[in-house]
């Protein structure tokens, strides 16, 4: 398989490698994907509750060097940016940056797929806080 | 030390230099059509394939040199072995048996007679890969006219009990194939003490150049007959026409003579390696899991499952080895390996599978930087594994609702 220098970048050199404290109020973690399928994404970002800005993100990738780089330009990315602007993400604007093959365009998905659960995850937590 | 490193020996090897020189002059001095029986040109080829036929006869322990014929390599020959006994004892019956690990040109032939209207079983195999001798029993019916079942496995290394098989096969009245195409040259081989009627092997597994092969194809107790796959000229006893591949058979001819000569010496020596890189990986590793019986494995094999790590990214971090994930035979699909599906492996496990396959260059330098190497990357992915983070923090996988495709 032939991948693209991209790719090998992001895997020989991942950025936001690592975790954070899940049980934290303004984190929000997303789990998506499956060991049998061959692709499982956590992905965690730290919210700044006043500004609603994304101050940190955190990904961990079990796949091949095209997930692990889709997830990797994912945490790249939110790093920095608002709620709303995280969720415009789309899978097709990793496949151009990162020049995925049709073949592993999944893995794009499981990324914009893993963004959206993080963030989902935040806004559940915070809601209950809210009406508690 | 050469990189990257060849360990993927199952897949192919490179010529032995004594089996190229022995070929060069075949290609321009002695040239001559093996079947031109007129002149010198065509004598001395000929004579030079008997000698290689007589070669291939001492690897596999046929009782005569006549029983060996020459093919394009083990896939021709499982073709042949199997469709040519299907078609000539096609009135004694129509069923046929194997088992679910063969490789690819086995699987698919029986693939292709089924739709032709033959019954197929396929038997299961233990989570070793072995097929037991009592279960091929159990199968064989009287419409039953073959059965095939491989010596030994090109992805997980495991010896299957080839004797006892043949001795229920000869019992019963079955005509038993095997592909022993990865046994040769890493086990003796002996078609009578292993009661089996035809047997596949190839030249480019055991040093030898691509594009030729041969089967044995028994001639006493009982005799056995084989509908030939190609017409012609009638070469090789009607059994397979074309002009012999004459440089080709000689460095077969060469690499068995070579193999059957250095077998004990070699498999001690590379046993003394795959075991070092075993116990390297082990030492160094936790759940890492064996594929393939421990024991009744060929000396030069090694296939590991380095769970929460995905295969392709491990081989993506190791681009120094050359080795090969899953079955090397499908490596186009994306389907995780059929062999150790069928061995039991979960999914999510197969997909974290590697093969090493050691052979006569492997050095102990490059065991050495193997283990290293595949350590390292191991370890790197693993820190990237949310798989193995979870494992770690005492989750069980399987209690999580995966949201999965």
């Amino acid at each position: 398989m032939a991948y693209t220098k991209k790719v090998i970048e992001h895997y020989e050199n991942p950025r936001n490698v690592g975790s954070l404290d899940k049980n934290a109020p303004n984190v929000g973690t997303g789990l998506v994907g499956a060991p049998e399928c061959g692709d499982v994404m956590k992905l965690q970002i730290e919210i700044d509750d006043a500004t609603r800005v994304i101050k940190d993100a955190k990904f961990k990738t079990f796949g091949c060097g095209s997930a692990i780089a889709s997830s990797s330009l994912a945490t790249e990315w939110i790093k920095g940016k608002t709620i709303e602007e995280a969720l415009a993400i789309k899978n097709t604007d990793i496949v151009e940056e990162l020049s995925l093959p049709p073949i592993k365009i999944h893995c794009s998905v499981l990324a914009e797929d893993a963004i959206k659960a993080a963030i989902s995850d935040y806004l559940k937590k915070n809601q209950e806080v809210k009406t508690a | 030390m050469k990189f990257p490193i060849y360990l993927d020996y199952h897949a192919t090897t490179p010529l032995d230099p004594e089996v190229l020189k022995t070929m060069l002059p075949y290609f321009t001095e002695v040239f001559g059509n093996a079947a031109s029986r007129n002149h010198e040109f065509g004598w001395t080829a000929e004579a030079a394939v008997e000698k290689a036929r007589h070669q291939i006869a001492k690897l596999v322990g046929a009782q005569h040199d006549k029983e060996v014929i020459f093919t394009s390599g083990a896939t021709e020959s499982n073709n042949l072995a199997i469709q040519g006994v299907a078609e000539m004892y096609k009135e004694k019956g129509n069923h046929i048996i194997t088992s679910p690990i063969e490789h690819k040109s086995v699987l698919d032939t029986f693939h292709f007679l089924e739709k032709k209207g033959y019954e197929v079983t396929i038997l299961p195999v233990d989570s070793y890969g072995q097929v037991s001798p009592e279960v091929v029993r159990n199968a064989i019916t009287p419409k039953t006219i073959l059965v095939s079942i491989m010596t030994a496995n090109n992805e997980i290394g495991t010896i299957n009990p080839i004797a006892e098989i043949g001795k229920v096969c000869k019992e019963k009245g079955v005509i038993f194939h095997t592909d022993a195409v990865q046994a040769a040259g890493k086990i003796p081989l002996n078609v009578e003490a292993m009661g089996v009627d035809l047997m596949s092997v190839t030249a480019h597994k055991i040093y030898g150049p691509k594009g030729v092969g041969a089967l044995y194809v028994r001639r006493k107790n009982p005799r056995v007959r084989i509908a030939p796959l190609i017409y012609g000229g009638g070469h090789e006893r009607g059994m397979r026409s074309g002009t012999l591949n004459v440089p080709g058979i000689v460095g077969f001819g060469k690499a068995a003579e070579i193999a059957v000569r250095v077998m004990q010496d070699e498999m001690a020596q590379i046993k003394r390696l795959r075991d070092k890189l075993w116990e390297g990986l082990q030492k160094n590793l936790d759940e890492i899991y064996l594929n393939g019986h421990p024991t009744e494995r060929i000396a030069n094999n090694l296939n590991f499952s380095f769970a929460f790590v995905e295969g392709e990214s491990l081989m993506m971090g190791m681009k120094e080895l050359a080795v090969s994930s899953g079955s090397a035979c499908t490596s186009a699909s994306l389907e995780p390996s059929y062999v150790l599906k069928a061995i039991g492996v979960g999914e999510d496990l197969a997909h974290t599978s590697i093969r090493f396959g050691l052979g006569r260059f492997t050095t102990d330098e490059e065991i050495d930087y193997t283990i290293e190497k595949v350590v390292e990357t191991v370890k790197k992915l693993r820190d990237l594994s949310p798989l193995y983070e979870m494992v770690k923090e005492g989750i069980d996988l399987k209690s999580i609702a995966w949201t999965g495709h």
